[in-house]
């Protein structure tokens, strides 16, 4: 995302006060911004969250459907991650298809909600290779301010907690709705971290004027049992294999900061 | 996912008989493509990619322009005919996010400051898959890039490590991928010592990452010296044909 928002003394005055340890924000170099994270925002919704970190506030929203599971994989349900920049969210969000980093993002979290096997899919089969549910995650930008993949993961994580899917019934092979609702089956939790690559130290979460000035960004998803579900490097800079480590432990430490905070509210 | 396969032998080999940490049969060649700026084509295992550059040109649309360097572009593509089941030409989302970590893995080794005003684009054409064709892809584009002549601090090889049936592999192919426990793309530029792209998806331990990483960084280092030889065999050829013409 380069832009000319952030003026290029700005950006030399962020890398400076980064090399010598702080931070323009008054951050320490492995602080989060303040997180909040609200559920059931939405009624309409099966699930739903707002999270706000610092500025940058994301909602998500889950919505259930009955539909035909893929064919490789005729006795899962299936979900998708979807993301709008929403142009009121940013000068520089613009309608119409979405962007490269619209596509990132979505992948991005979907990566590690399905590789950590966050959502528990063999439950969401109703007729083996004809009806299985369909969970619609759709992350909605409001305002950003930096670090959306983070604040979209723990927003979208928050939403699947909060989720309650429509009970159906097999009659006939046929599928009928009732009127009970029971919990999404979860059976991970997966956190993303996303680090910054600033006059060659590591920084937590990068808001907007730091990703300008930032070299590269490593994002780093941890489940429950600190394992790594996945990994994305972005931005027009490089690391070294030292500071992708480095970058791996901290992250770890974080995503279990992150995971005690959104399981307590 | 696994357990239906066996995808490492008793004898700790491969599906297709490789041993953990043995790359693929690979072949490159530059200069392909006579309208290109530059172009360079990799057979890597079944994956056979081509890739051309055209720049540093006049940007389109013209506001896309920079002020002080160039606009690197990419498109990562395949064609329709590239994997078992007919893929539709128009971009998927995967390939639109390829194209991005592909551009953002080849943008530190270029000097786009020494083109301001103008675009480089390159596209890279997949035209059989069969797994790692990101990095068989981001290979292939700095070959094309190279041979264009676009000024770079090194060039950037790639190659994935990762886990299957418990084992760390290097350079999966399809099957290994699909059914593997963990794939990790790693593009990496030699001399620099510094890694443009990376990616993960699966399930490691931090140790084993670790050890994934090294993994690919080393096969990043055997794909160089390919990477070399086609470039200078691309060079010897055009030295025979100047002096062939002088004689």
């Amino acid at each position: 995302m380069s832009s000319i928002m952030v003026s290029r003394i700005r950006q030399k005055q962020i890398a400076q006060m980064v090399a010598s340890g702080k931070r323009l924000d008054g951050r320490g170099l492995k602080d989060y911004r303040p997180i909040k994270v609200e559920t059931g925002i939405i009624e309409k919704a099966e699930g739903s969250s707002r999270a706000l970190l610092g500025k940058t506030e994301v909602v998500v929203g889950v919505k259930v459907e009955i539909g035909d599971p893929f064919l490789d994989r005729p006795d899962e349900g299936v979900f998708t991650v979807n993301s709008e920049f929403v142009p009121l969210a940013s000068p520089e969000f613009e309608a119409g298809p979405p962007s490269e980093e619209s596509i990132e993002l979505a992948r991005v979290v979907d990566r590690g909600i399905r590789e950590s096997k966050a959502i528990d899919l063999e439950k969401l089969c109703l007729i083996p290779g004809k009806k299985v549910y369909v969970i619609f995650i759709d992350i909605y930008v409001l305002n950003h301010d930096g670090n959306l993949i983070d604040a979209s993961s723990l927003a979208s994580l928050a939403a699947l907690l909060n989720t309650k899917i429509p009970v159906y019934v097999v009659e006939d092979n046929e599928v009928k709705k009732t009127n009970d609702y029971i919990p999404l089956p979860i059976k991970n939790l997966p956190v993303s971290i996303t680090l910054a690559n600033i006059s060659d130290k590591l920084i937590v979460d990068p808001w907007l004027e730091e990703e300008e000035a930032m070299s590269a960004r490593l994002t780093i998803t941890f489940d429950k049992d600190n394992k790594i579900s996945a990994i994305q490097k972005g931005g027009p800079g490089a690391l070294t294999p030292q500071q992708i480590m480095e970058a791996a432990h901290m992250a770890r430490e974080k995503a279990e900061e992150l995971r005690k905070m959104l399981v307590k509210t | 996912m696994s357990g239906k396969i066996r995808l490492i032998n008793e004898n700790g080999l491969r599906v297709d008989g490789r041993r953990p940490n043995e790359l693929r049969p690979i072949k490159m060649e530059v200069g392909v493509l006579s309208n290109a700026d530059g172009s360079a084509y990799i057979e890597q295992g079944k994956n056979k990619i081509l890739a051309a550059v055209y720049g540093p040109r006049e940007v389109h649309p013209r506001h896309l322009a920079l002020p002080d360097r160039s606009l690197l572009r990419c498109r990562y593509h395949m064609a329709p005919f590239s994997v078992e089941e007919r893929k539709s030409p128009a971009p998927s989302r995967r390939e639109i996010e390829l194209s991005k970590v592909i551009k953002e893995a080849l943008e530190p080794a270029i000097f786009l400051e020494k083109f301001p005003r103008t675009s480089i684009d390159i596209f890279i054409e997949v035209l059989q898959a069969d797994g790692g064709t990101r990095c068989a892809g981001t290979t292939v584009a700095a070959l094309a890039l190279a041979d264009a002549g676009i000024p770079m601090r090194d060039l950037v090889v790639a190659c994935a490590a990762g886990k299957v049936d418990g084992v760390l592999v290097l350079d999966l192919n399809d099957i290994e991928d699909k059914e593997g426990e963990a794939d990790v793309p790693v593009a990496y530029m030699p001399n620099l010592g510094l890694i443009s792209l990376l990616q993960m998806d699966g399930s490691l331990t931090i140790e084993e990452f670790n050890q994934s990483l090294n993994l690919a960084m080393e096969g990043c280092k055997q794909i160089y010296k390919f990477q070399k030889e086609a470039l200078r065999s691309r060079y010897v050829t055009i030295k025979e044909e100047v002096e062939e013409c002088l004689r």
